[in-house]
């Protein structure tokens, strides 16, 4: 168990590492100036004097190689730069914003689960065929929905038309519920697709005759037989969805004018903070694989089959960081 | 992302499947279609349209919304005469009436005009998006499927990682690095949605290369580049181009959020999402700014994530 973690977690830095080496990559060697983004993108009329000396002060005039390996270095200490639009370091700037972020997060998370799951179960357990269908056509409409359209709409109904919940801001347990609604649209859509499909395949396969040849009732053959294996397939993603969760705050707490993670980043893009822009996709990072981690040592407790030592020679299940697609 | 998850768990549970006809079982077939005369393969073609739409109304529904959106890209003149960049001041803020169907907007320009004109950049943009997204996808995993070996595992830990990286996240870092505008989000949408395509196409190769026709093709001599493209690639591109009516969808909904966000095209030039945001600013008054060009965009995602789905299913049963 101790040597699994262990491995898990030299896994986890791994891809950590290489989540920074992309954005590192992406953010100071795509052609485009570093220099002129910290000059800010109103600065038409920097000299290029100015622009070297902004090149001397964050040390742009080395050869990529070093200024890498330096950040590098400062990244394993747990130092992420400074944000060049507040002078303030990235890791005070994302940790203040990880509270009110994780208050929506959690709570679209809750409700994506109860009303994704809910509607796949119903959907397969009713014996009113069109009553299925007709729950089955919900979540492709919410995948295809934009978010921020979704956002404002619950703004007109739910604070201008029937002023039931504050339009924006963040005060009290009242300001999380549009902000929650509109993450877990997308994120429940989703659990409902894939857990409906996974339930459907399930309930074909032979064991569940052989549990109604027993005489088990429908209720415990839907629940107690099919689910518990149909749900293993929805937890596999679940880093993928927590990621999916994370990059809708950016839209959300936009249209809701909360502070956040979603905000920062914005407002970081718009700024072209490139400090601020790397610390968020290393944090999105973070947050994919303790998702994956999680759900990786909780995977045996559901799927008793599946013992953790074994695991390690089996590359399916061990690869759960790229998600479904293995 | 989320329907792509659905597709490819698909995959892994159909091994026989070839989407478009050229493996020599499938031009044995039409070449003995053709012998029986071609008038019956004239019908039969209508035919099968016929039943297509026939099956799947709302499919047909979903095609003939994105031809019209795709109709008002090009000229969009022929939907509204109106002008989408003048407006008629004493027009301003009126709700939606036979005379103006979405409403006029702050200045009183025409909002149905405004989106008719708006789809040409917000589909310019999905298309890039596609393209560039198709195009450097598909040939990464044709490298991985094919040569196999340590290309095989470098491209795919690439992929990996660009995968745990959440899509919207990968396109906002690299339109930092790029900059604001149109085609920049375009490119972003495009290169963060490479990944995703080249697993998808990687597994299909990995499937084809190992098939007889593959081995009969290199045993009769065939150098590799042409195994590769003229046997490989067409058996292997089904499931991709299924995946690009998705993309197409996601694309657009990337785009709009990136514009609605700020970072695409700049008022006062009409573009979806940054009508929405433009209109966000009227909310409490004016319902018709936001809803009616928002609606716009879900339907038009909707129909794009049905058409693949119908594709997807009528690729499998033409078996």
């Amino acid at each position: 168990m101790t040597r699994y973690i262990a491995f898990r977690l030299l896994q986890a830095v791994g891809v950590l590492w290489a989540a920074y080496t992309v954005s590192f990559l992406v953010l100071y060697a795509l052609p485009g100036d570093p220099a002129s983004l910290l000059a800010g993108p109103d600065a038409t009329d920097v000299t290029p004097e100015q622009l070297d000396a902004i090149r001397a002060q964050y040390g742009l005039d080395r050869p990529l190689v070093v200024q890498y390996l330096d950040q590098l270095l400062h990244l394993v200490q747990g130092d992420l730069g400074t944000s060049i639009s507040s002078g303030r370091p990235v890791t005070d700037v994302i940790g203040e914003a990880i509270g009110p972020t994780s208050q929506i997060a959690a709570a679209g998370l809750m409700l994506a689960i109860v009303f994704g799951g809910g509607l796949a179960i119903v959907a397969t357990y009713t014996r009113h065929r069109w009553l299925g269908q007709l729950l089955l056509a919900v979540p492709p409409l919410g995948v295809a929905i934009p978010a921020f359209w979704f956002a404002l709409l619950l703004l007109q109904w739910f604070s201008f038309a029937l002023p039931i919940f504050p339009a924006m801001g963040d005060n009290g347990p009242s300001s999380i519920v549009l902000p929650a609604i509109t993450l877990a649209l997308p994120t429940g859509a989703t659990i409902a697709q894939l857990l409906s499909k996974s339930l459907i395949t399930t309930l074909r396969e032979p064991y569940i005759d052989t549990a109604w040849a027993k005489g088990a009732s429908r209720s415990r053959i839907h629940f107690r037989h099919a689910l518990r294996n149909a749900a293993l397939p929805a937890l596999t993603i679940a880093g993928l969805l927590v990621g999916q969760l994370l990059a809708g705050t950016v839209v959300t707490e936009t249209v809701f004018s909360r502070p956040g993670i979603g905000r920062v980043t914005a407002s970081a893009v718009g700024a072209q903070d490139i400090a601020v822009v790397q610390g968020v996709v290393v944090f999105a990072a973070v947050v994919f694989v303790l998702a994956n981690l999680v759900v990786d040592l909780i995977y045996p407790l559901l799927d008793p089959r599946i013992q953790i030592r074994r695991r390690r020679s089996s590359a399916g299940r061990t690869t759960a960081q790229t998600g479904v697609n293995a | 992302m989320t329907e792509t998850a659905s597709l490819v768990t698909d995959n892994d549970s159909r091994h026989s499947d070839e989407t478009f006809a050229s493996t020599a079982a499938d031009r044995f077939q039409d070449a003995s279609r053709s012998r029986q005369g071609g008038s019956r393969r004239g019908l039969g073609r209508i035919r099968r349209a016929w039943l297509f739409v026939a099956r799947r109304p709302s499919a047909a529904l979903a095609a003939l919304w994105i031809v019209l959106v795709l109709i008002s890209a090009v000229a969009p003149t022929l939907f509204s005469g109106q002008d989408p960049l003048d407006g008629v001041p004493a027009d301003k803020m009126q709700g939606p009436s036979p005379a103006h169907w979405f409403g006029t907007d702050q200045i009183g320009r025409d909002l149905f005009t405004r989106v008719v004109h708006g789809s040409a950049l917000t589909l310019q943009a999905a298309v890039i998006a596609v393209a560039i997204g198709l195009i450097v996808g598909s040939l990464l995993g044709l490298l991985a499927g094919f040569v196999g070996t340590w290309v095989d595992d470098v491209i795919m830990r690439i992929a990996d990682v660009l995968l745990a990286i959440p899509s919207l996240l990968l396109s906002l870092a690299l339109i930092t690095a790029l900059g604001f505008g149109t085609v920049n989000v375009a490119i972003a949408v495009g290169l963060s949605s490479v990944a995703a395509v080249s697993r998808i196409m990687r597994s299909e190769v990995i499937r084809v290369r190992n098939a007889v026709f593959v081995e009969a093709a290199f045993a009769s001599g065939n150098r590799w580049s042409r195994v590769l493209f003229r046997h490989v690639l067409p058996n292997s591109i089904g499931p991709v181009l299924v995946l690009a009516a998705l993309e197409f969808g996601t694309a657009i909904l990337a785009v709009s959020a990136l514009s609605f966000l700020g970072y695409g095209a700049q008022p006062p030039a009409p573009e979806w999402g940054s009508l929405v945001s433009t209109g966000r600013n009227f909310i409490a008054t004016a319902w018709w700014l936001t809803a009616l060009p928002g609606a716009v965009i879900a339907l038009t995602v909707l129909s794009a994530n049905r058409l693949s789905r119908a594709l997807d299913s009528e690729g499998r049963r033409s078996r």
